[in-house]
């Protein structure tokens, strides 16, 4: 029996094995944006995630500056290897973000950029030369929500919105020492409902195999039920129950980054690193990117069509339902025809009769 | 001669009392005790049973936890629903209550700011907040300047105190607060406070603390100081000066700690006793707000505050306290040239407005009377035009009708001669 089992052995089942091979040599990189008000604790969280100071001397804009500050963005791309693996990481800032008097768009900017590293994406696609195309498209943004209010605030709402077609959001709930665990419970519930109601398309985690065994299952249902994520990252390290951890120290007890039951940091280093990255990478390139390509095409191809008047050589995508709009216009135009046309009719009748 | 006596008594003692006000005022000794030493305990029995008033603004983001904080310091449940977040603007909502401990009646308002910092552009954001505190100086003032006033049962509304609430965000002021407290600090006594400050780590918050107070002081805002200058509370008084800003926590719900219920906030990693003073300042932001220097803060509103207002509105108004010769003006007269001023004013502006509507009266007219005439031309015009045209026609009709009269004869001429001609052509033929 062993030896039949030799003989119909085709051996692709190494398919993986090579791809992993593969996949190390060739390393991985990932870009993740992080938004929010200053003072959330956006910068402490990323070094907690990736266990490194990317933050180093910074400065820090007093009150009187910020009254009137624009967003800028700011690029720290680290190599980071553990185990063979190599990660090439960029973590795109947004000082700024929500500090001035007046925001109004102040998500402009983020949008912008978003845009900028789809076109430079498109156009290195498109050309001739296409074996060294960096991918700088932003894979993930996470959202810092402050824990201070009763829930989402305008700003918040605003955000998501103009960023939910181009970016994979992860809102967080930053700071979460501030939360007893039942105002924790209600602010997760305020913010989800919040969410439905305004319509804000949040990253879903893909649905497990409906083959995979229990647990798993489980954990799924557990991941998905507690977010919105609350976290607490912090930059030292503190003695707590005789272990050396990352937290912060209080006069009434000692918070624990890692742990559980204090924060959901454990879950989202989970998510975002160690199970869902590829699948964040997958979706801005299919969905995200997919969606700025179909428009850019779009809007280049009316544009020929608006400028030649005559059959443009380059194959039309089909379009989507010509628009309401025209097809309104064109009706009118028609109408008028052949009113005009009935108009005209009449007076040639009337000529005649007269005449006779 | 009695009469003589009685004016001569009298002129001595007017010379007396002339002589009294020019002399400097001399301390006497008392040779017993006459019992003015309880002129204080008068006033306070006095004041026992007329009943404070206090007024508190509370300025601060949504949820920072400005009702919790209330609901704290006070001991009691102020009913209060959640705002929402979404609100278009700024609003205030004052709510009195009347609180009672011992025989001390106190009329509290907390005034709450709905709406603040919510919105995406907050430039408005101070302007419905200084407002309302200019519309408790300007009633005050109304009430100050009328003829007949009762000052002593009015209920002053003046806001005595400003709690404002500082983010917990540990790095600075946000921009807002800095305009904001720039916008209040000459109108309203200001206490910044850390809310929510059980997020913040000891260390982190004494760096905090500083960089606030230094934002503050570069930018010249002015917060109240605790006053050192009555030596029974000048320590304890400078030395909460030294940790402003507060950083507070606040809760109603109670935990058991050791064996006894305190007020506090339960976490998974340990418990914050709002009334230990190694957790938070609560402790000395009651001492200080309430049981030392509530008094103090009235009186500074009355005394600085509401008098810069009130100097400013009346000098707005055209008051002044001395004219152009510095003799002191009395407010009557003043207010009688402000009032003549104003008569003449407005009967000069009911001239104007009277002259313009004649002036229009008259243009109007006059257009009206221009149509009319083109009007009556046009018809002139219409009417030759219509003339000419007939004329014509009848020409033409008579024209018409001599060429029938022509044609007629001819016709007639030529039918009489093709009847007398073929007989001759049949003459003609036969031959």
């Amino acid at each position: 029996a062993p030896q039949s089992l030799d003989k119909e052995y085709v051996g692709f089942a190494t398919l993986p094995n090579q791809v992993h091979r593969k996949s190390v040599k060739k390393g991985f990189d990932f870009t993740l944006l992080v938004a929010g008000e200053s003072g959330l604790g956006k910068s402490t969280l990323v070094n907690s995630l990736f266990l490194t100071d990317l933050h180093k001397d910074r400065k820090l804009l007093n009150a009187e500056e910020r009254i009137n500050q624009t967003v800028e963005i700011t690029k720290h791309t680290v190599d980071i290897e553990e185990k063979g693996v190599k990660l090439k990481l960029t973590i795109v800032d947004t000082p700024g973000f929500g500090d001035a008097v007046n925001n109004t768009e102040c998500w402009k900017p983020i949008t912008d950029y978003i845009d900028q590293q789809f076109e430079q994406y498109f156009r290195d696609e498109s050309g001739l030369n296409r074996k060294n195309i960096q991918d700088n498209r932003v894979h993930c943004c996470l959202y810092f929500i402050p824990p201070f209010g009763h829930g989402l605030r305008p700003v918040d709402v605003q955000f998501m919105k103009a960023l939910m077609e181009k970016v994979n959001v992860v809102p967080l709930i930053s700071k979460a020492d501030c939360l007893t665990p039942g105002e924790m419970k209600k602010m997760k519930d305020r913010v989800r409902e919040e969410t439905d109601k305004y319509g804000l398309k949040v990253y879903q985690f893909p649905d497990c195999d409906s083959d995979e065994d229990e647990e798993f299952k489980q954990q799924d249902r557990e991941l998905k039920e507690s977010t919105p994520f609350a976290v607490i990252g912090s930059n030292t390290v503190v003695e707590a129950r005789g272990q050396r951890v990352r937290g912060r120290l209080y006069p009434w007890g000692i918070v624990e980054v890692e742990n559980p039951s204090h924060c959901d940091f454990v879950k989202l280093r989970n998510m975002l690193i160690r199970t869902h990255m590829h699948d964040l990478k997958d979706i801005t390139c299919d969905v995200h990117y997919e969606n700025y390509r179909a428009q850019c095409i779009q809007q280049m191809t009316s544009k020929l069509t608006q400028d030649n008047r005559v059959e443009s050589p380059i194959p039309i995508l089909p379009l989507s339902t010509p628009d309401v709009e025209t097809e309104k216009l064109i009706k009118m135009k028609d109408e008028e025809l052949r009113r005009m046309q009935e108009m005209l009719q009449k007076m040639q009748q009337q000529m005649h009769e007269q005449d006779l | 001669m009695e009469h003589s006596g009685a004016s001569i008594h009298l002129s001595a003692v007017v010379n007396v009392f002339v002589t009294f006000s020019n002399e400097e005022k001399r301390s006497l000794s008392l040779g017993g005790h006459v019992g003015f030493d309880s002129l204080p305990h008068q006033l306070v029995s006095k004041s026992v049973t007329q009943g404070f008033c206090f007024n508190i603004l509370c300025v601060g983001e949504t949820g920072i936890g400005k009702s919790t904080l209330m609901n704290t310091l006070f001991n009691t449940m102020f009913e209060n629903e959640e705002a929402s977040h979404y609100q278009n603007g700024v609003y205030l909502r004052p709510r009195t209550y009347d609180l009672q401990e011992s025989n001390v009646h106190l009329k509290l308002t907390i005034v709450d700011t709905v709406g603040f910092g919510d919105q995406i552009n907050k430039e408005d954001s101070y302007r419905p907040i200084v407002d309302y505190i200019d519309t408790q100086f300007e009633n005050y003032l109304q009430e100050e300047l009328k003829i007949k006033r009762s000052l002593f049962n009015y209920h002053d509304t003046r806001i005595h105190i400003c709690l404002y609430f500082i983010s917990p965000t540990g790095h600075s002021l946000k921009s807002l607060d800095l305009v904001t407290m720039k916008k209040l600090d000459s109108k309203v006594n200001i206490i910044p406070i850390i809310a929510k400050a059980d997020t913040i780590s000891k260390s982190e918050l004494h760096k905090f603390k500083i960089k606030i107070m230094s934002e503050l002081v570069s930018n010249g805002v002015q917060i109240y100081q605790f006053p050192t200058d009555d030596e029974a509370v000048t320590e304890i008084n400078s030395s909460m000066n030294a940790h402003l800003p507060f950083a507070v926590v606040g809760s109603i719900e109670e935990v058991k700690v050791g064996n006894k219920m305190v007020r506090a906030r339960q976490y998974p990693w340990g418990v914050v006793q709002v009334e230990n003073e190694s957790h938070c300042d609560f402790v000395k932001l009651r001492e200080m707000l309430i049981r030392v220097n509530m008094e103090d803060l009235r009186e500074q509103t009355h005394a600085r505050h509401y008098e810069l207002y009130r100097r400013c509105k009346l000098e707005e108004m055209g008051f002044k306290d001395t004219d152009p010769d510095s003799q002191p003006f009395s407010l009557q007269e003043t207010y009688e040239a402000k009032r003549k001023e104003f008569l003449s004013d407005l009967q000069r502006k009911e001239e104007e407005m009277r002259q313009m509507f004649v002036n229009k009266v008259k243009e109007t007219e006059a257009e009206l009377k221009e149509k009319e005439r083109e009007l009556h031309d046009k018809f002139e015009q219409l009417k030759r035009m219509h003339q000419e045209e007939k004329r014509k026609v009848e020409e033409k009709r008579r024209d018409l009708e001599e060429e029938m009269n022509a044609f007629n004869r001819r016709k007639v001429a030529a039918e009489t001669l093709s009847l007398s001609q073929p007989l001759k052509k049949d003459k003609d033929k036969k031959k």
